[in-house]
């Protein structure tokens, strides 16, 4: 990470930033920590919902032994009108020694990086990034297989409205894994695969899952469709995550979904408790992935 | 309207720069004499029949007609805290500007003749000529036209809903018709906003990987063509306000080749910058229509030269720091511009671009005058108005926004070291701007 501290994103980071965040996760897990971030104040600022990430930060810290408050776009001044710069100073005057932020716009970390002088983690940003969820997709495929250079990754859904997507083809991509994004034109445009080195695109399910090492599955998220017209029907015929279609993969292939997960539209109803699933660990290792996250921007890392 | 003062010189000599004179074709070390607002005289060096009461030595520098910038928004009234009339003009007059038309989404939008004549009385402070640009449609709704004549008899030079365009195709259609009658230009801002909606930068490989939502060319060029179409059977000008994209000048090239009245301008900012620029989130390289492909900004430049575009313009657009420094997809759209047009033409089309000086004068003067009719103005032809821009093209400077005269500091350029600048600026005879 860099010298501010700040996660904004996997783009501005290098596979060696990223292993040490991995590797520092993989001592965090599991074990009882020791309290090293004791006393320090994290601020969990909050412009959308969130269950997973929300409560693993907060896990996570609280693990550390740090303070932490929950600042919600509805329940704040925020509602008053209060810009985020504003809204961000106030945080670093009341003695914030870092604040993790969700926010509906791409970017927002970014602005709220350049105007406090603490770290600034993002914890997903429009449509753009969510570093931590493919810090902990990495964390999960690593307990299964032995390391991501030339492992194959479908990632089949909306990858157009996913950050999710974005940050796992930079972590993956810049990692040497070979990468196939899959979804009808509408949900992958063509110039994704122009976001990471090692990443192509198809529009046959089957290609994108044939051979695969990891099949990670999307949400369609329907409320970011603005205008654009999609019949799920025929989605599910085209792009649906299926037991069939999974068989085309690896035998020994996990099945990956960062959730929400809507069984019956983007992955069948019963394909997410199959063998390969393994949708719960992910969740799991949200939190000491996030511990690492924290440590290394508060520069507790030893 | 012409700013009026007391202390404007009866007449003054420039002597001893290259005058550079499309309407003319002049390109010579030339000597120049303005006399009671006009040019009275353009001779060869030290032949000027008549005599001066000041002289200014333009030596090293070029002579050219008073610069115009067909397209600056100086926020008055009711934004004053974005820009006002006297700052805006005091940051034209630095630019090289000595002529600007403005633009009609201030508050309340400048759609009735009352407003118009208080933009151009002379209480607002002007140092340059503004020529109003008047709204098309009332309170820019895009719903029922405005009075174009009673807005013409006030002073306003065209009919624009600049910002917010007009998709509605009657109404688009009677707003030619009308115009054409009164022989004024409709000023479109070409974009199909049922295809922009939340988007804030142009779409493709940077959009994609900010995850902003895009605007394609196509939003562009789609009204370009049909207002072409509208335009040809109206037999009305259509000026296309900062035109952006490789595939609006396709239909704006077809348009010129079938003899139709259809004119438009670039701004700095688009041929100079890219999508790329936006860079980490950076709203001072927010605006629209958006910068675009790399592809588009070759174009532009190609065009730049082939004579498709009539015109520079800045689209000088200043905001308050608090409408910047948000969520960049909540900021306000929009950069000033008027203080380095002129260097960046310079140093981005003269200079790396080998666009000829003759041309590049063109884009400031005759090109503009033509495409608002603004008539006797942009050249140097004895009679003519008494604006003249005086100008260093070898000067190398470096752009501080701080020190900028205009009220805002949205700029994309502060810092940017660049090369040629406006040493004086005369406005009816008399020195609107001066370099120290």
């Amino acid at each position: 990470m860099r010298k501010s501290g700040s996660l904004l994103g996997i783009e501005q980071l290098d596979p060696d930033d990223i292993n040490r965040v991995l590797r520092l996760a993989r001592r965090m897990h599991g074990g009882r920590p020791r309290p090293l971030l004791r006393n320090r104040r994290i601020a969990l600022l909050f412009y959308e919902p969130s269950t997973r990430t929300r409560v693993s930060f907060e896990f996570a810290a609280k693990a550390l032994g740090a303070i932490t408050t929950l600042v919600h776009a509805t329940a704040s001044s925020i509602e008053k009108g209060e810009t985020l710069v504003d809204t961000g100073l106030t945080l670093r005057a009341t003695g914030a020694d870092a604040i993790v932020i969700r926010h509906p716009s791409s970017g927002a970390p970014h602005l709220l990086a350049r105007h406090v002088d603490i770290p600034v983690i993002n914890a997903g940003d429009g449509l753009h990034e969510h570093p931590t969820q493919a810090l902990l997709d990495a964390y999960t495929i690593l307990r299964h297989k032995k390391q991501l250079r030339g492992l194959h990754v479908a990632i089949v859904g909306d990858i157009y409205h996913s950050r999710v997507a974005r940050s796992n083809i930079h972590l993956l991509g810049k990692s040497g894994a070979h990468v196939v994004l899959c979804g009808p034109p509408g949900l992958l445009p063509e110039v994704a695969a122009g976001l990471a080195p090692n990443v192509r695109i198809t529009r046959h399910i089957e290609e994108a899952l044939r051979a695969a090492d990891v099949v990670m599955v999307l949400r369609v998220q329907k409320e970011r469709l603005a205008g654009l017209p999609l019949h799920m029907d025929e989605y599910v015929a085209g792009y649906q995550v299926t037991p069939e279609r999974l068989l085309l993969a690896r035998r020994d292939a996990i099945l990956m979904h960062p959730g929400p997960m809507i069984r019956g539209a983007e992955i069948s109803g019963d394909l997410a408790d199959a063998p390969a699933s393994v949708i719960t660990e992910q969740v799991a290792n949200g939190v000491c992935v996030r511990m690492a996250v924290l440590l290394t921007a508060l520069g507790a890392a030893r | 309207m012409t700013p009026k003062d007391k202390s404007r010189s009866a007449s003054l000599a420039i002597k001893g720069g290259r005058v550079i004179d499309p309407v003319n074709k002049i390109d010579a070390e030339m000597d120049l004499l303005l006399r009671e607002g006009r040019v009275a005289e353009v001779a060869a060096r030290n032949k000027l029949r008549g005599s001066a009461d000041q002289t200014f030595n333009a030596r090293g520098l070029i002579v050219a007609p008073g610069f115009i910038d067909l397209h600056v928004h100086l926020r008055e009234p009711g934004q004053s805290y974005k820009e006002t009339i006297a700052t805006g003009t005091a940051a034209a007059a630095a630019g090289g500007f000595a002529t600007v038309c403005c633009m009609p989404n201030t508050a309340p939008v400048a759609d009735n003749a009352e407003i118009i004549a208080w933009i151009t009385d002379p209480a607002r402070g002007a140092v340059v000529t503004v020529f109003p640009i008047a709204a098309a449609t009332v309170g820019s709704q895009g719903e029922r036209l405005t009075d174009f004549r009673a807005l013409q008899r006030a002073g306003a030079v065209a009919v624009t809903d600049d910002g917010r365009p007009i998709l509605n195709d009657d109404i688009m259609r009677q707003a030619l018709a009308t115009a054409a009658q009164l022989g004024i230009p409709v000023v479109q801002h070409a974009e199909d906003t049922r295809l922009t909606a939340g988007c804030s930068i142009n779409e493709g490989p940077t959009s994609f990987r900010l995850g902003l939502r895009g605007m394609s060319d196509s939003a562009e060029a789609a009204v370009v063509e049909r207002d072409t179409a509208l335009a040809r059977s109206a037999n009305a000008h259509l000026h296309v306000a900062h035109v952006s994209t490789a595939a609006a000048l396709k239909s704006i090239r077809r348009a010129r080749r079938n003899n139709l009245n259809v004119t438009c301008e670039v701004t700095p900012h688009h041929f100079t910058l890219i999508d790329e620029n936006v860079g980490g989130y950076d709203t001072r390289f927010k605006m629209n229509p958006p910068l675009r492909s790399a592809a588009d900004r070759e174009a532009l430049i190609v065009a730049l030269g082939d004579g498709t575009i009539d015109a520079i313009a800045s689209d000088h657009a200043p905001h308050a720091r608090y409408e910047k420094e948000v969520e960049f997809d909540r900021a306000a759209f929009g950069v000033t511009g008027l203080e380095t047009a002129l260097a960046l033409a310079i140093t981005r089309l003269h200079r790396e671009n080998h666009l000829q000086l003759m041309r590049m004068v063109e884009l400031f003067t005759a090109g503009p005058a033509r495409a608002l009719n603004l008539r006797g103005r942009g050249n140097l032809s004895r009679g003519a108005p008494a604006d003249v821009t005086i100008f260093d093209p070898a000067k190398r400077w470096t752009f501080d926004a701080s020190k900028s005269l205009s009220r805002s500091r949205n700029t994309p350029f502060d810092g940017w070291q660049l090369t040629g600048k406006a040493v004086a600026t005369i406005v009816g005879g008399r020195f609107a701007y001066r370099a120290d």
